[in-house]
């Protein structure tokens, strides 16, 4: 980004030179602000403890091999990663379809009360999962759901939000396309996967991104309703991380091996539909 | 059996009426053109046949069929939108084909034979594979004409679908849509604001103003023997020039001393009105210089104030009195503003309406045309719930 910027300023830059000194320089220390945490980590998990613990070397180490294998296989953290992965999946596919029809719904039919329905879904974002855990849990053991796969994606399919991002931009839509639709006779589950969906590819890519994001997040809900080890998702598993130590030394090295690859999932796909993302937030610069 | 009935159907929306009583006949494979200015309710007439609106009062007849109560998609007809209403990630062809294909019984090479005869007789075989953002404003409306042929339906609806090209194409696609009616034969229902659309495509013009049809008749006619002030006043270019003038006798007479005689026996003044407007189109007045012009009947004098060249013709706004006349005269005649002008009204060529209704109670007996007499609609709805007076 500052790279960019730096075109943009520099029209300017044989009149006020200092001006855009300090621009830079801004931009530079900002930059490494915000991306320390994530050097640093990068940076521990290739050092041994020992390494780590003196605090002054900032040099890479030669540990990365051993971390990396290490938490991926004898932590089992690639167990972890492909039950977070699943999970992400599982949500963003059911959400962005449950949402979809929700919208449709809304946004083209006729039935009462239909603008106090919406608000009521929207009221839904007052109670978010850790809100409702304990609930949730009686509900889930009550199901017979507990330590599934189902516990930890059903509570995640309904979204206010998705449902109100693709009302929003249904509503976006010519009505004449709806009302050549309805003239020709095309249905309403024709109407949404021939016309509605490919129509909305970004708006559904961008929220797919969001959702993956905070589904792969999730920790506290995993960590309660799933008890068997072999199933829990990757935050849960780097936590499983910090038990280990050295003499009496956390495993830093070890644990942030894990938060790197706990965190490269979401990066690629974040990376892959950036452009998706910032549509959806009508975010997208020229 | 008339192809498309309307018995006075009204359309409200909770306290507004937007169609207020409208009775329309529509022949099998006639095209009428509904026009009005903005707000009028000819669009939601349309979309009342189609049935995209529910019709709040009144019978909507398709086929000799009361459809009041039925789904658009049974209704057999298709539309055309002003906005061409393409869905943008479909190629022309799939636009053309798809609503066909997503409702009716239709092999695939049917569609594709049904696609390709449409895009022949619109000349956008080259185009089928193009999505709608590669083509241009003319190019996407003959697509979306062609999804329409492709249904092959009983009805054509079209919602003002030039009213988005440029003038230049606009005019050609007018030319496009006559022959392709001709070719058809298609009953075709057409709503504009143009009343040069109006009057080069339709069979037959409804002129429609606030929620009602003033009249329904032949171009001609609308233009020879309006039955209001206001389709008097809309149709023609520049408006017809209506001003108030007293009645007396065989004569109406205006406050500048312009005399304009009447056939006897003609004039239909409901009661003792002595008071009406005359009509006068600005091709039906003479304009001469004052000082070559002899003063005699139907003549008043008159000031310049402004002169526009039309190419074809110049048009001329006098002061005549307190009203202003427009008067349009051979091109590159030479008046000047502030010029003092003799005006000389065609007594022949001259219409009445009453003040008060503004219903035309007198056109002189050369406006009229042919037999057209007993093919004029007069739609009742000026006086609503007068009862349906019936219409052919």
């Amino acid at each position: 980004m500052a790279v960019e910027d730096s075109s943009i300023t520099s029209e300017s830059a044989t009149v006020g030179l200092p001006d855009t000194l300090w621009v830079h320089l801004s931009l530079v220390v900002s930059i490494v602000l915000m991306g320390a945490p994530l050097l640093l980590a990068l940076l521990m998990s290739t050092q041994s403890t020992a390494q780590i613990y003196d605090v002054t070397n900032l040099a890479p180490g030669g540990h990365a091999l051993e971390n990396y294998q290490s938490a991926l296989f004898e932590y089992d953290l690639a167990r972890y990663i492909v039950n977070s992965f699943v999970m992400s999946i599982i949500v963003v596919v059911g959400k962005v379809s449950l949402s979809l029809l929700a919208a449709l719904a809304i946004v083209y039919y006729d039935f009462p009360y239909k603008d106090a329905i919406f608000a009521f879904v929207l009221l839904t974002l007052l109670l978010p999962v850790p809100v409702r855990i304990v609930p949730l849990f009686e509900l889930m053991a009550d199901l017979g759901w507990a330590n599934s796969m189902l516990a930890i994606t059903g509570p995640y399919i309904a979204s206010a939000t998705a449902v109100f991002l693709f009302r929003q931009h249904f509503l976006s839509i010519p009505s004449s396309l709806v009302e050549t639709a309805r003239l020709d006779g095309v249905g309403p589950i024709e109407f949404l996967v021939d016309v509605l969906v490919p129509m909305s590819r970004g708006m559904i890519a961008g929220v797919s991104v969001i959702t993956f994001v905070y589904a792969w997040n999730q920790y506290l809900w995993p960590l309660i309703v799933v008890s068997d080890q072999q199933k829990q998702v990757v935050q849960v598993g780097i936590s499983y991380l910090q038990s280990a130590s050295q003499a009496g030394q956390t495993q830093w090295g070890l644990i942030m091996a894990g938060s790197i690859l706990a965190l490269s999932v979401p990066l690629v796909v974040l990376v892959a539909l950036h452009r998706p993302l910032l549509e959806t937030f009508a975010l997208q610069q020229k | 059996m008339t192809a498309i009935e309307l018995d006075s159907v009204t359309k409200r929306f909770e306290d507004v009426t937007a169609v207020d009583g409208i009775s329309l006949a529509v022949e099998p494979g006639e095209f009428l053109v509904l026009v009005g200015p903005s707000g009028c309710g000819k669009s939601t007439t349309l979309r009342m046949i189609a049935g995209l609106e529910t019709v709040s009062d009144g019978s909507l007849e398709i086929g000799g069929e009361r459809v009041n109560g039925v789904e658009p998609k049974d209704r057999d007809v298709a539309m055309v939108f002003q906005n061409y209403a393409l869905f943008p990630h479909m190629t022309a062809e799939r636009n053309m084909t798809f609503g066909a294909d997503a409702a009716r019984d239709i092999s695939e090479s049917e569609l594709s034979k049904r696609a390709a005869e449409g895009a022949e007789m619109l000349g956008i075989e080259d185009l089928l594979d193009r999505k709608p953002a590669a083509l241009s404003g003319g190019e996407r409306q003959r697509v979306a004409i062609g999804r329409a042929l492709v249904r092959e339906p009983s009805v054509f609806l079209m919602d003002e679908p030039l009213s988005n090209l440029d003038a230049k194409l606009r005019i050609q696609m007018r030319t496009e849509l006559a022959s392709l009616h001709r070719r058809l034969q298609t009953t075709t229902v057409y709503v504009t604001h143009d009343q040069t659309e109006a009057m080069t495509l339709g069979d037959r013009v409804a002129v429609m103003n606030d929620g009602h049809a003033e009249q329904v008749a032949p171009p001609q006619e609308l233009y020879d023997r309006p039955a209001t002030r206001f389709v008097a006043e809309f149709i023609g270019e520049p408006a017809m020039n209506v001003f108030p003038v007293e009645v007396r006798g065989d004569a109406v007479v205006h406050d500048t001393g312009l005399e304009v005689p009447i056939a006897a026996g003609e004039m239909a003044l409901k009661g003792d009105i002595d008071a009406a407007d005359l009509g006068v189109r600005p091709e039906d007045i003479d304009i001469a210089p004052l000082d070559d012009a002899s003063a005699g009947t139907c003549t008043a004098t008159a000031e310049v104030t402004v002169t526009e060249p039309l190419g074809d013709s110049l048009l001329v706004h006098c002061q005549l009195g307190d009203e202003t006349v427009q008067v349009s005269t051979t091109p590159r005649a030479a008046f000047d503003p502030g010029e003092r002008v003799v005006l000389t009204v065609d007594a022949d060529r001259s219409h009445l309406f009453d003040r008060e209704t503004g219903e035309a109670v007198y056109h002189a007996p050369n406006t009229a045309v042919g037999s057209s007499e007993d093919r004029t609609q007069r739609a009742d709805a000026v006086a609503p719930g007068a009862g349906g007076e019936e219409i052919q």
